[in-house]
């Protein structure tokens, strides 16, 4: 263990941090081991309990510029009852939106036990003026937000200004109250699983709630090794400190078979502790159609057409 | 301080199906491509160590069984086989490794079932490195006059090939492809508790069309590996198994004229340096130690880790055992299957035993181990001294010892402070000590940042009591050829 973590904290949270050191990370064996946990075999009532808990864990996301009031309300009744036809499955976790629309998906998720999370901070580069990345953040928490999802200033991170990646997410944890921050650290973007690490342990020490892979918005999004590379800095993080930060994967998850071995990832990596949706989200936006078939087929002992699923 | 989750990870059973194998009940030895009877008619059980149950019957072959298929080889040999040109020897052999390939979810039930493997490492290496050899060992039969400048590779004759029950089909393709594609011809004698893999091959070996006499395989007890290595008519003799074996064919050799090789025991050290990856170190030393449960020759079973981070590698790697999961090995999500035979088990059983009398710290997970059949729980051993039995004696099953270290020479010492010189691992960030550490180690394998790994092209094999000769590559070219000018 080489690397003790270089940023300043505030007086009063450094007792917490001070312990926090990163290991290395060496790619083959990284890869190695998430493609073996990939290998886990998940059969008929282990898959019936993963398939509700890749439901109950999901951030039904839409971040697209044609994104109407309409959508959002559709979503959000799919949110809370994924399946109109069948109440015994379970509702997601949150619905992920763009600042605008969170008032929509506040009052429609209103009487559901289904959160609003937003987007915010300068969704997603992050490289718009602080002051208008946090009144972001601030604005979509007042607008009703419960969860609010930043982005990592990759181009401080990237550049070795620590201090200034560290200050800006400790900035929007304030700003957000008792919302909930989701630090996101666009992975893709960070060129190594060195760097993923790091990165993960300076958001977290920084005061996220939750660390996230991806934006959803560049080429490269969530893997198992990522994921598994980020759930180990967690548990390091939980090891040294005792804080329990959770992990969200997103972008690319659109099959049943992708979510359980994010499950098994998760499970295996920081125990049951983690297979809750307090601690771990999948952000998707087609993963649900296709989770709801196979659990459609897992009860009915065949599957069912695409068409016969939302496209919202 | 640990969070509570509401969902539990338990894996319903997930059981590969035995539908591919078809088991006979009674199996007689492979000589001169075709299944005959033992002379004396001896049979013995086989036994799935999942189960304790006998799995079918297989012959013991005795001084006349081996004298038969020697002469077999022999016939083979003069008949044809070393005058074959090597490319179509190579022909042969790469037919073996596509049939093997075509049957790879057969050869890995069928290992899994006689040998107590998981299905996971029988389906994902075993079978698959098996025909990978043969499909390398093809490729150098034609190029046989290039591999080694200036010189002609000439074939020996017939090889004797005794192989051990951890990887039994990949052992025999390990001592088959390259004497085969070097022009030699084989007898080869699986191990007396791992036999199916093997006379599956002999099915193999007839649907590749082998010439009768080419590979012969007789099953059988020691006493019949025994025979087979002192057979006059045998010139060239590889083994691989116990040190002490090992040290008694070498002995029974001395002026024979023939050639020998030995892959013998081993105690490797996995050294970790506190620069190290530690997460995937301590994947690695799971990998290293509890691959196979631990019945690997070369297996990682004494953790060398720097004082400066002992306690936080020791905490990994005990939360990793908690979730290694110990039972049915035809089941897809079990890491640790059945120990291959009671006699193992109960030398396993007695060594721990032996580790706690000394004194040394045992944790096992709390693991509910299978009513039937021989299992052990993995085991972690802490406070451990190099003069405690378990710190020198090769255990062959899922047990670690771990000492620490303060300064690379200090583990250089203690990594080479074993009669054996097998394998050793390496684990630090920094290039340059990954090379002065492997210019130390007196080991024939040096892993770094990583452990168990194996290929076709990469030779394998130790010194000291650990064996010599090499496996793999065109190092293992070497044993089955005679170079002249």
């Amino acid at each position: 263990m080489t690397d003790l973590l270089a940023v300043e904290t505030p007086a009063g949270a450094a007792d917490a941090v001070a312990g926090v050191r990163i290991t290395p990370v060496d790619a083959v064996g990284l890869e190695q081991r998430a493609a073996a946990l990939c290998t886990r075999s998940i059969k008929t009532s282990s898959k019936a309990a993963a398939l509700d808990l890749a439901i109950r864990v999901m951030d039904l996301t839409t971040l697209e510029g044609a994104d109407t009031p309409e959508r959002v309300e559709a979503l959000c009744t799919r949110a809370h009852h994924p399946d109109a036809a069948d109440w015994s499955v379970p509702s997601v976790a949150a619905v992920c939106v763009y600042p605008e629309l969170v008032p929509v998906a506040a009052e429609a998720l209103a009487n559901s036990p289904v959160a609003v999370a937003s987007v915010a901070g300068g969704f997603p580069a992050g490289l718009a003026p602080l002051e208008a990345r946090l009144a972001e953040v601030a604005w979509a928490v007042a607008a009703g937000a419960d969860e609010v999802d930043i982005v990592l200033n990759r181009s401080a991170f990237l550049s070795g200004r620590y201090q200034k990646a560290y200050d800006e997410i400790a900035g929007a944890k304030q700003a957000c109250g008792s919302a909930h921050l989701k630090v996101i650290l666009e992975t893709g973007e960070l060129g190594s699983y060195d760097q993923i690490r790091r990165a993960s342990m300076l958001a977290m020490v920084a005061g996220a709630d939750f660390i996230k892979t991806s934006t959803g918005k560049i080429g490269t999004s969530a893997t198992p090794a990522v994921a598994l590379c980020m759930a180990e800095a967690i548990r390091d993080m939980a090891e040294q400190t005792g804080r329990s930060v959770g992990l969200k994967l997103a972008g690319g998850i659109r099959t049943a078979k992708q979510a359980w071995h994010y499950l098994v990832i998760v499970g295996e990596t920081l125990g049951p502790g983690w297979l809750t949706p307090e601690r771990f989200r999948l952000g998707a936006s087609s993963l649900l159609n296709d989770v709801l078939m196979q659990r459609a087929k897992l009860r009915d002992g065949r599957y069912q057409r695409r068409e016969d699923y939302s496209v919202d | 301080m640990e969070p509570v989750g509401d969902f539990d990870l338990e894996y319903a059973a997930a059981l590969e199906s035995t539908a591919p194998v078809r088991l006979g009940s009674q199996y007689g030895l492979f000589v001169e491509g075709e299944m005959v009877e033992p002379a004396a008619g001896r049979l013995a059980p086989t036994v799935n160590p999942a189960t304790g149950e006998a799995l079918a019957e297989v012959s013991v072959a005795d001084a006349a069984d081996v004298d038969r298929a020697v002469a077999a080889a022999r016939t083979a040999w003069e008949g044809g086989w070393r005058d074959l040109p090597g490319a179509e020897r190579a022909k042969y052999l790469y037919r073996v490794a596509r049939l093997l390939q075509e049957r790879a979810r057969e050869f890995a039930v069928l290992e899994t079932m006689d040998g107590g493997k998981p299905i996971r490492e029988s389906r994902d290496l075993d079978i698959p490195l098996a025909a990978a050899h043969f499909f390398h060992y093809a490729g150098w039969a034609d190029k046989l006059d290039y591999a080694f400048s200036g010189r002609r590779a000439a074939p020996l004759g017939v090889a004797a090939q005794v192989i051990p029950w951890n990887f039994p089909l990949l052992m025999a393709a390990w001592k088959l492809a390259p004497a085969l594609a070097c022009g030699n011809t084989a007898v080869l004698k699986p191990a007396p508790t791992t036999p199916l893999t093997a006379l599956l091959l002999a099915e193999v070996l007839r649907d590749a069309e082998l010439p009768p006499g080419v590979v012969n395989i007789i099953t059988g007890d020691d006493a019949a590996g025994a025979a087979l290595v002192a057979h006059p008519g045998v010139d060239k003799v590889a083994f691989t198994g116990s040190t002490e074996v090992g040290r008694a064919i070498a002995a029974e050799m001395a002026g024979t004229g023939k050639r020998l090789t030995l892959e013998l025991g081993g105690k490797a050290a996995n050294i970790v340096f506190d620069d190290a990856a530690l997460d995937q170190v301590t994947e690695g030393i799971v990998n290293g130690i509890y691959f196979n449960g631990g019945q690997v020759c070369c297996a990682g079973s004494r953790l060398l880790v720097q004082e400066t981070v002992a306690d936080t590698v020791v905490g990994k790697l005990q939360r990793r055992m908690d979730t290694l999961r110990v039972g049915d090995p035809l089941d897809k999500n079990t890491d640790i299957g059945a120990i291959n035979s009671q006699a193992q088990l109960d030398r396993i059983t007695e060594l721990v035993a032996s580790g706690v009398a000394e004194g040394a710290e045992l944790y096992t997970p709390d693991c509910v181990l299978p009513e039937r059949g021989f299992f052990h729980a993995p085991a972690l051993f802490t406070n451990v001294s190099t003069a405690h039995r378990i710190a020198q004696e090769e255990i062959f099953g899922p047990v670690l010892s771990v000492l620490t270290f303060r300064t690379a020479e200090e583990a250089v010492a203690k990594a080479n402070n074993t009669p054996y010189g097998l394998s050793a691992g390496i684990w630090t960030e920094k290039g340059s000590r990954i090379l002065w550490m492997a210019d130390q180690m007196q080991a024939g394998v040096v892993w770094a940042n990583t452990f168990n790994r194996f290929d076709p092209a990469s030779p394998f094999g130790g010194y000291r009591e650990s064996g010599y000769g090499r496996e793999g590559g065109r190092a293992g070219l070497l044993p089955y050829v005679e170079l002249v000018a």
